[in-house]
């Protein structure tokens, strides 16, 4: 017999731990139905319930796990650093909270099927195999496994046309993205012999002399790829549809959670297998960055539907978290983290407020329907306007620092026109974040909207709007964790 | 005597990926080839996977040909069951006709 050995599966655990628990989860729902709408709605709550702890657990366990040296595991595949740690923390925080507010709009929609907890939990499990992906293996086996969850629940409101429609786009295009990223990663592996990101490095970093043109042309098709994953202008069309036509919650996941892990991805193999060839990336970055910040700015003026303008609000956040990565030093990266995590409290408290806009029963989805909620309901009001200003940029407020952080990054690493093009951009879509804030403080009150909508989302709207503004009071804790999380990338 | 060298699979494969895009582009009649262009596109990159595995005398390339196999497998069945409710509700399948959101 050949002598078996066994992986050291210590780094791997929050993973196991939570496909576990999805399987687990998914055995629970299938034999515990015994037809009726009413038990499915019971096995709904209970397996949502417990897939809210089976995520607390992951999270606990990534805590537990984390060691200062980073550990690399199952023949090079998987790696568990600073960076990979303080993704799983944010995405894991992120998953939870839209697993938290989901509930009550399933159970409104009749849609709360215990599924919809196990592909959030599977779709999760893919991120954090994502960003612990250390070999082109591991990274295209984690990105079809979050993203083939990802089609299934855009299209969870199986009766409602318009979810399904978001699915087909969705899944297209993203079979189209995944085909691209796969396509460039056979031209690396055969250009590179290999399909590891250390070894990767190794080669390209040799004496300094031109890569062969296929790595090159296989980079380009990988950024395409993984482009189209966080929804960067030119690979941004599938982004409204879905956003709008997927169940609420759901864009609230899909906004804040896949975005979070495919920006973590990006960054490791640009920064990592890539990162001697900067100076052939750098500018398809910035190209892609200047097209997103412009293209959000302008896009979302025209928007009537408040989940198509958050759709390019997000791309036009992308394109500045991609400033950071075109400075590409450790100070950019760092910037790329701080923008993100703050983006991700902000759009989790505005997809909140969204999920309260209910009235008689029927969800709101257009911004004039906001009108004079200052009257109506002054706490939720204040709470989008808050998130509004945040995203803006006003001060003190998070997201001013976000953007300071990624601007002062651009300025260091000599980019001005980046920086420009990225405050003017920032001016234009102040105007449709404070058009918003005008409906809602300044013109005529329409009817009141459902007390009782949303009870979860309103403590993620209090948690959120306080975490926004007593930000700058304590910066510190999240300036410093990632600051060591983008060190992990620059440690060779 | 005429020889077949990597540069030919991978001609062939670069044509294969070439024609899967395009399938997904141009044709404005139906959905399921759509389906079967990316079944293509997926074919294509195996080609060249496979065909580098060889030339590098290298196993990974096969293995990962066996892995995007798999992956395309279940790609293919979750397209098909999102394509299923949605013939269900609207009663077709055209391309054209997947617009009730513009965009």
């Amino acid at each position: 017999m050949a002598d078996v050995n066994l992986p050291d599966l210590t780094p791997a655990m929050p993973e196991i731990l939570l496909a576990v628990a999805a399987m687990g989860l998914l055995m629970l729902g299938a034999f515990s139905r015994d037809g009726g709408e009413a038990a499915a709605l019971r096995v709904s709550r209970q397996v949502a319930m417990l897939g809210l702890v089976a995520l607390g657990v992951t999270l606990a366990a990534v805590l537990m796990v984390a060691k200062p040296s980073a550990a690399v595991t199952f023949e090079g595949m998987f790696i568990l650093d600073d960076f990979a740690i303080f993704m799983k923390l944010f995405v894991l925080v992120g998953a939870a909270l839209s697993l938290f507010m989901a509930q009550s709009y399933l159970e409104l929609h009749r849609i709360a099927r215990f599924e919809f907890t196990v592909l959030l939990l599977l779709a999760t499990l893919g991120m954090l195999l994502m960003v612990s992906a250390n070999d082109f293996l591991g990274l295209y086996l984690g990105l079809e496994m979050q993203s083939l969850a990802l089609y299934v629940i855009a299209a969870f409101h199986r009766d409602d046309v318009r979810s399904n429609e978001a699915g087909l786009k969705y899944f297209v295009l993203g079979a189209l993205a995944s085909g691209l990223l796969l396509y460039g990663t056979s031209l690396i592996y055969g250009y590179t012999g290999t399909t590891s990101f250390a070894a990767i490095a190794d080669t390209l970093h040799g004496d300094g002399a031109l890569p062969p043109a296929g790595v090159i042309v296989g980079l380009v098709f990988v950024m395409a790829g993984l482009a189209f994953k966080i929804s960067a202008v030119p690979f941004h069309m599938w982004t409204p549809d879905v956003y709008e036509g997927a169940p609420t919650p759901v864009t609230a996941f899909f906004s804040v959670t896949p975005k979070l892990a495919a920006i973590g991805l990006l960054l490791r193999v640009m920064l990592e297998p890539f990162g001697s060839l900067f100076g052939q990336w750098q500018q398809i970055v910035i190209f892609i960055s200047v097209a997103s910040m412009v293209l959000g700015a302008f896009a979302a003026i025209s928007q009537t539907n408040i989940k198509r303008l958050m759709a390019y609000s997000s791309i036009g956040h992308v394109g500045y978290a991609l400033i950071g990565l075109a400075v590409g030093t450790r100070e950019g990266v760092t910037a790329v983290l701080i923008y993100m995590v703050i983006y991700i409290v902000m759009n989790l408290g505005a997809f909140a407020c969204i999920l309260c806009m209910r009235r008689r029963g029927q969800m709101l989805v257009n911004i004039s329907d906001l009108a004079g909620l200052s009257k109506t309901s002054p706490a939720i009001a204040l709470g989008l306007a808050i998130f509004m200003f945040s995203m803006v940029g006003i001060p003190p407020l998070a997201g001013f620092f976000g953007k300071l952080y990624i601007f002062l990054a651009a300025i260091k690493g000599e980019l001005f026109t980046l920086a420009i093009i990225g405050v003017l951009s920032s001016v234009v879509a102040a105007y449709y974040y404070l058009r918003i804030v005008k409906v809602m403080y300044f013109d005529e009150a329409a009817e009141p909207i459902d007390r009782d909508a949303g009870r979860e989302a309103k403590w993620v709207i209090l948690g959120s709007a306080l975490l926004i503004v007593i930000f700058f009071l304590i910066p510190g804790p999240l300036v410093s964790s990632a600051s060591t999380a983008a060190a992990a990338l620059f440690g060779s | 005597m005429f020889e077949i060298g990597l540069s030919h699979y991978l001609t062939v494969a670069a044509i294969l990926f070439a024609i899967g895009i395009f399938g997904i582009f141009l044709n404005r009649k139906n959905i399921i080839v759509i389906l079967m262009s990316v079944e293509l596109m997926l074919l294509a990159v195996n080609i060249n996977f496979v065909s580098f595995a060889t030339a590098l005398n290298d196993l990974v390339g096969q293995v990962f040909a066996m892995f995007v196999l798999t992956v395309a497998a279940a790609e293919a069945a979750i397209g098909l069951a999102i394509l299923v409710i949605y013939f269900r509700n609207r009663g077709t399948i055209a391309v054209e006709d997947i617009n009730l959101m513009k965009g």
